[in-house]
């Protein structure tokens, strides 16, 4: 087993063992910290798959940024001498097994088609490449996601002054 | 000796997203639905690279990948602010409890 492979399983268990601590424990602020480390985990699995860019952006935004305003939501909607933050569950028994099923016929798929087994592509440093395709091939969409998070701002922040 | 490869990576984004639908659809506390649909994007996002590296495609799919997080970004903020004034109106953020509608 090369170190590559262990990397890979030992990010992998990182992500869905908080994920699952993520959607099961009862705290919300306990799930928050995990939601970090299932972040974290993800941002692993980036850098094994040669994106080290993405897996920078996904730790200062996803880490830095969405982690962050969740926190604030929790505590913002929650009343702040209430030590014990919970939150209830529903219908844990249907989902479990319609979530069961999905997850096993995505599986089922996954494991029968057949894809290619080759790798061709070396790790390079990709911020050169994503740059240059920002200004270039997607540069109308990259003006668009632009105008898009100025309108989300402000309407946030209308919404959540009012 | 199974070598990493596409599969590897595909089998845990389907497990993520699974995660992900299943808080989604059992927690009743708002915030820890958005917590459920950051988890889905994640998943998402980890087969857009899985495919860009294993696919022939060269970086479209990392490009992808940067525009989803954005969407995340901005869908986090517009969100919370949501749930911040569903608090103000009804002193919850249950879920099953707000449904003012079905009266």
């Amino acid at each position: 087993m090369s170190i590559y492979d262990i990397i890979f399983y030992l990010f992998a268990t990182i992500t869905l063992v908080s994920a699952f601590f993520v959607v099961t424990i009862r705290n919300i602020v306990y799930s928050a910290f995990f939601l970090l480390f299932t972040f974290f985990g993800v941002a692993g699995i980036y850098v094994i798959l040669g994106a080290d860019f993405i897996a920078m952006v996904q730790l200062i935004v996803y880490v830095g940024g969405i982690l962050i305003l969740i926190l604030f939501g929790v505590m913002l909607t929650n009343k702040i001498t209430n030590v014990q933050i919970k939150t209830g569950t529903s219908q844990i028994i249907p989902a479990a097994i319609g979530v069961g099923l999905f997850a096993g016929i995505l599986t089922a798929t996954l494991v029968n088609t057949p894809w290619r087994k080759i790798d061709n592509s070396p790790l390079f440093p990709t911020t050169q490449g994503l740059g240059l395709m920002l200004i270039s091939e997607y540069g109308v969409v990259f003006e668009l996601l632009g105008i898009l998070l100025l309108i989300a701002l402000i309407g946030a922040a209308s919404l959540a002054r009012k | 000796m199974i070598h990493i490869g596409l599969g590897h990576f595909l089998f845990v984004s389907s497990i993520l997203f699974s995660l992900g639908i299943f808080g989604v659809v059992t927690r009743k506390n708002a915030v820890m639905v958005l917590m459920g649909i950051e988890l889905m994007l994640n998943a998402s996002n980890i087969n857009f690279i899985a495919f860009a590296k294993y696919g022939n495609f060269g970086l479209q799919g990392q490009v992808m990948a940067l525009f989803v997080i954005v969407l995340a970004a901005a869908e986090a903020a517009i969100a919370l602010a949501i749930v911040l004034n569903i608090y103000k109106t009804f002193s919850t953020v249950n879920v099953d409890e707000i449904d003012t509608l079905k009266d």
